[in-house]
């Protein structure tokens, strides 16, 4: 056990993974960086650092820097997963998602049902999401939601580094294709991580927090913000539960719906845009399934239905913030 | 080229030069997020927009300054947008990464790689149907140029006739990747003959040859209608974005090209043709150096946009 940030929890995994499976490659713009030269080690790691040291260690045979080609290199993770090898494709944000989505739903999330059961697909896409990093509209968007619609995708959204590096480890033994979102601004949060590898199973939620009155549901970032309303609403003398689904898909319906017939209030709290989100998909469930626990309606904090905008101070009122999920709660209070 | 042109377009090189110095300097000062900026390709975006006429359009990327600049943009202006403030072309809602500016004819600016590859077919086809004259100038950068929709675009515009000029600001890096890493080819030109249409490559330091060879290219496209790519063999002098310490660089490799700042050239070419000697070059460097300092003073000064922005120009 140590102090690990969420970035080196993810190096770990990537190099424990690499190191016990000589099939794992890792490809993706700027993963290793410079000019190839001979002795230049790890000129750059991933454009926020996170693959650093792993071409030093497992060559360029394995850590393969690639143009700037989502289309083609996305496509070759995938075709290389089907036939034999184990990618770690990273694709710098989710928004260039844009240019690869045809490899990663037509066909990967098909491959296993349309092929009789015959093909396995073991690829795992790592991707950076969210907002706050003053990056504007096309790279600051969060979008599980997209993936999450996908049948035959699995969908990871981890929220902090001891999540991060316990589900990595588990994309990556996955046979199925893994869709696996960093949050950006998660990168330098600390907390202990165990040295050794472990997993953490898809479609198991954590309970972060166990309370009275509320069931939050939140997702990725919005973990810590709900722990922090919570912790704001306690000296209010209400308490929460809070859990962190770990997986949209598969999803662990049956902790949300005993969370909520615990509690009777349910607050949802998704960074994604509302329609057709987690939120919304996380509420209909309840409605559908423990409709009769529930003592007020359900609510749902997230950002407005916009794009994200560029002005530091229109972005910080677009993002969800604890201050908002403690107003819900207690309105669900009320 | 003429005195004066030459020196107008030291002027700009000089303005671009001082805007970029000046973002990453606030940068520097966390006043606004680091930039991509286009230290090094000042001569790349003045040859190829002074060359072009007021209704011609541009389609740029997130390396867009120096385009802007050329266009005529205002620095107060696009300085006021890098800041997230209302006065910005954009409101403050692009931030560097996307200013598009109608009035100025640059109409669509990407951020994701070749997006404006993408459009600028589309662009093109409108100003044709429309009956519209002038060329569009879609300028992307060389890792754009190993993505397929850079030959879908071409293939696209040499099938339906487009009046494109492409513009491949060959800089030699794809973030912190180099060129040489990402493409066996010495460069993007030699696709233009597979595609059937013109292309020609430009030493892009070199201000008067880069105007000179975009002349002669959109001289083509106004006779032919057909699409040319322009290849403009430059360098990023400063890193991907700020801060980075381009650590990645190799160090002879950036002497090398240092050596030849389009700005040093320009300047030695216009001292040692007696075109204008060092003090009124210098004088130049102070007018700019004063315009940017007001532009600074304009932006800090514009407010921030109002909350209810944040839901303005939502239709859907
Ligand atoms: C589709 C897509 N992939 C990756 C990126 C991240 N990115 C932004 S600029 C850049 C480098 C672009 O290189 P090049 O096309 O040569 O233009 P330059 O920056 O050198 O002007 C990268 C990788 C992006 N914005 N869009
Ligand atoms: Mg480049």
């Amino acid at each position: 056990m140590s102090k690990k940030s969420y970035r080196q929890a993810i190096n770990e995994a990537l190099a424990q993974e690499m190191r016990r499976d000589p099939t794992v490659i890792v490809m993706g713009e700027d993963n290793v960086g410079g000019m190839g030269a001979p002795g230049e080690d790890d000129a750059w790691g991933g454009v926020l650092g996170v693959t650093k040291g792993l071409m030093p260690e497992f060559g360029r045979d394995r850590v393969l820097d690639t143009p700037i080609t989502e289309s083609a290199f996305i496509g070759a993770a995938v075709g290389a997963a089907a036939t034999g090898l184990r990618p770690v494709a990273e694709l710098m944000f989710v928004d260039f998602l844009g240019v690869c989505f045809d490899q990663i739903f037509n066909q990967a999330a098909k491959f296993r049902y349309m092929f009789g059961g015959k093909a396995v697909t073991p690829v795992v896409i790592r991707t950076m999401y969210g907002a706050g990093f003053r990056a504007a509209s096309q790279h600051s968007q969060c979008l599980y939601p997209i993936f999450t619609h996908i049948p035959g995708l699995k969908v990871v959204v981890p929220s902090s580094a001891y999540e991060a590096k316990g589900l990595l480890i588990q994309s990556i033994r996955d046979n199925d294709p893994v869709i696996f979102l960093e949050h950006k601004v998660l990168y330098d949060e600390i907390e202990e991580v165990p040295d050794e590898p472990y997993t953490i199973p898809f479609g198991e939620a954590n309970l972060t927090r166990e309370g009275d009155h509320v069931t939050i549901v939140a997702l990725g970032r919005m973990v810590g913000f709900a722990n922090k309303a919570a912790d704001m609403l306690e000296k209010e003398g209400i308490t929460c539960t809070v859990v962190d689904p770990r997986t949209t898909s598969p999803l662990d319906e049956d902790t949300i719906i005993e969370a909520v017939e615990d509690t009777g209030r349910l607050v949802v709290v998704d960074e994604a845009s509302p329609r057709c989100g987690m939120a919304a998909d996380i509420s209909a469930l309840v409605a559908q399934s423990a409709f009769k626990a529930l003592k007020a309606p359900i609510l749902m904090v997230t950002p407005p239905h916009t794009p994200v905008p560029f002005a530091p101070e229109l972005e910080d009122a677009y993002i969800p913030t604890p201050d908002k999920i403690a107003d819900a709660v207690r309105r669900v209070m009320a | 080229m003429r005195a004066n042109t030459l020196i107008q377009a030291y002027e700009r090189m000089a303005l671009i030069r001082a805007y970029e110095n000046t973002v990453v300097s606030l940068a520097g000062q966390h006043r606004l997020p680091g930039t991509c900026t286009s230290i090094g390709q000042e001569a790349s975006a003045v040859g190829v927009v002074s060359a072009l006429s007021s209704d011609d359009l541009i389609l740029t990327n997130h390396r867009s300054a120096g385009h802007l600049l050329a266009r005529g943009a205002d620095p107060a202006r696009m300085l006021a947008e890098v800041m997230g403030k209302s006065g910005g072309y954009c409101g403050g809602k692009s931030g560097s990464l996307h200013i598009s500016s109608k009035e100025l004819g640059v109409v669509l600016t990407s951020t994701i790689v070749g997006g404006e590859l993408s459009l600028v077919t589309g662009v093109a086809l409108a100003r044709t149907m429309l009956g519209q004259a002038g060329v569009v100038a879609c300028f992307f950068g060389d890792g754009a140029a190993c993505q397929g929709r850079f030959h879908e675009s071409l293939n696209l515009a040499a099938v339906w006739k487009l009046p494109i000029l492409y513009v491949c600001e060959n800089n030699q890096w794809q973030a912190f990747v180099h060129r040489q890493e990402t493409m066996l080819a010495d460069g993007v030109v030699g696709h233009a003959a597979g595609h059937g249409i013109g292309g020609s490559r430009v030493d892009g330091m070199d201000v008067e040859a880069v105007r000179e060879a975009a002349e002669h290219a959109i001289s083509r496209i106004r006779e032919t209608g057909a699409p040319h790519l322009l290849e403009v063999m430059t360098y990023r002098l400063r890193g991907h974005f700020e801060p980075d310490d381009q650590a990645y660089v190799d160090p002879a490799e950036l002497a090398r090209w240092r050596a030849r700042d389009p700005l040093v050239l320009l300047r030695r070419r216009l001292i040692e043709s007696g075109m204008a000697d060092e003090a009124d070059l210098d004088r130049i460097d102070v007018e700019v150096g004063v315009r940017l300092d007001r532009a600074v003073g304009v932006a800090d000064a514009s407010p921030y946009p109002e909350r209810r922005e944040l839901t303005s120009d939502v239709y859907a």
